[in-house]
C-alpha cells in the first residue's frame, strides 16, 4: 500500500512541474528533416486557377470528413477538423489487465481530434499546395494524452492520390 | 490500519500542496488578463522585425509557407488584417500569431507572439530562431525594429 503516497507525490511534481515550463530550444528551429517534410506534404498542380485548386482541396477534404473551420481564399488557406473515436484494441487489453492484476482503472484513449490545414502557393506557371494534419488524443478521463504532427509519408500520398483523383473528377464533372 | 495511516498521511501532504497551487491559482490568476514579464517596449523589440518590402500579401504567404515548414498547422489567416495563426503540437502546443503591416515608406513589419502550452513566450531567442527562418524563405534580411 506504499502505492498511494507515491500517487501523490508524483502528481504533486507533475503539478509544480507544470509550471515552470520553457519552450524547447528547437521549437522554432528548421531541423534537417524540415525540406523533406515539406516535399512530403507538397505538390505541383499544372493550373493557374488558385481558386479552382483550393476549391477542390476543400472537396477532398470533405471527402475525408473534414469541417471547414476557416478559409481565406486570397491567401491560399483552409484550415479544416474532424473528431474521432481514437480507442485502440491494445491499450484497452492493458488496461483490463492492470485492473485485474492491481485492482486499479488506467485511463484508455477515448477521442481525437485531427486538424489539417490546406495552404495553395501560385509558382511560375503552376500551384502548390501543401496540406499538413495534426491531432491530439484524449483519454476517458478526458486528459490529453497525446499532441503530435502527422509525419507518416502514407497518410499523406493518401491524401495527394485522393486530390488527382478530385481534380480528374471535376474536370470531367463527375 | 496501515491503510488508514498511508491514507491520512496522503491528505496530509496533498492537503496544503492543493491548496498551495489552488489558492495562489484563485488570488493571482486574473493578473494574467493584463500580465505580462516584460516591458511593452521590450516585447515589440523581441517580437518584431522589418523587412525592405512592401509586398503584404506576398510576406504573409511566405510567413505561412514558414510556419509550415516549422511543423505548424494554420489556424486562421487574413488578408486585409494581415494577421495568421498557427499551432504546433509536438507533445506540447506551441500557438503563435503573426501580424504583417507597412512599415514606413519602403518596408513591412512582421510581428509575431507565440504562447507555449499555457505560458507566454517572452524569451528573445524562440523570435530570433523564427526570423532566421523567415529570412531564409524571404531571401531578405530582417531588421530589428526600434
Amino acid at each position: 500500500m506504499m502505492r498511494r503516497p507515491l500517487c501523490v507525490l508524483v502528481a504533486f511534481s507533475m503539478i509544480m512541474g507544470g509550471c515552470a515550463q520553457q519552450i524547447p530550444k528547437d521549437a522554432l528551429q528548421l531541423r534537417p528533416e524540415s525540406l523533406e517534410l515539406r516535399q512530403l506534404q507538397t505538390r505541383s498542380f499544372e493550373t493557374k486557377d488558385e481558386k479552382k485548386l483550393l476549391t477542390t482541396g476543400a472537396s477532398v477534404l470533405q471527402d475525408l470528413g473534414f469541417n471547414i473551420d476557416e478559409s481565406e481564399t486570397p491567401l491560399g488557406v483552409i484550415v479544416g477538423s474532424k473528431d474521432r473515436d481514437a480507442v485502440e484494441a491494445g491499450q484497452v487489453v492493458g488496461s483490463v489487465m492492470v485492473a485485474v492484476l492491481f485492482g486499479v482503472y488506467m485511463p484508455v484513449d477515448k477521442n481525437q481530434k485531427i486538424r489539417a490545414s490546406l495552404v495553395t502557393r501560385p509558382v511560375d506557371k503552376k500551384t502548390n499546395m501543401r496540406v499538413t494534419f495534426q491531432r491530439i488524443i484524449w483519454n476517458t478521463q478526458g486528459q490529453i494524452t497525446r499532441t503530435e504532427s502527422v509525419e507518416d509519408p502514407k497518410i499523406y500520398q493518401e491524401f495527394f492520390e485522393k486530390m488527382s483523383k478530385s481534380v480528374f473528377l471535376e474536370a470531367h464533372e463527375i | 490500519m496501515k491503510k488508514i495511516t498511508h491514507l491520512a498521511l496522503a491528505v496530509l501532504l496533498a492537503a496544503p500542496a492543493s491548496l498551495a497551487v489552488h489558492g495562489n491559482a484563485a488570488a493571482d490568476s486574473m493578473e494574467h488578463v493584463m500580465g505580462t514579464e516584460k516591458s511593452q517596449v521590450a516585447i515589440r523589440q523581441i517580437q518584431t522585425r522589418a523587412f525592405d518590402t512592401r509586398e503584404q500579401k506576398q510576406t504573409l504567404r511566405t510567413v505561412i509557407a514558414t510556419l509550415q515548414d516549422l511543423g505548424f498547422v494554420i489556424d486562421k489567416a487574413d488578408e486585409s488584417l494581415g494577421t495568421v495563426s498557427g499551432t504546433k503540437l509536438n507533445g506540447y502546443s506551441l500557438r503563435m500569431t503573426v501580424t504583417v503591416k507597412p512599415h514606413g515608406k519602403t518596408q513591412t513589419s512582421v510581428r509575431a507572439n507565440a504562447q507555449y502550452n499555457v505560458v507566454a513566450v517572452e524569451d528573445p531567442e524562440p523570435y530570433q530562431q523564427f526570423f532566421a527562418a523567415l529570412e531564409k524563405a524571404m531571401f531578405l534580411t530582417a531588421h530589428e525594429v526600434d
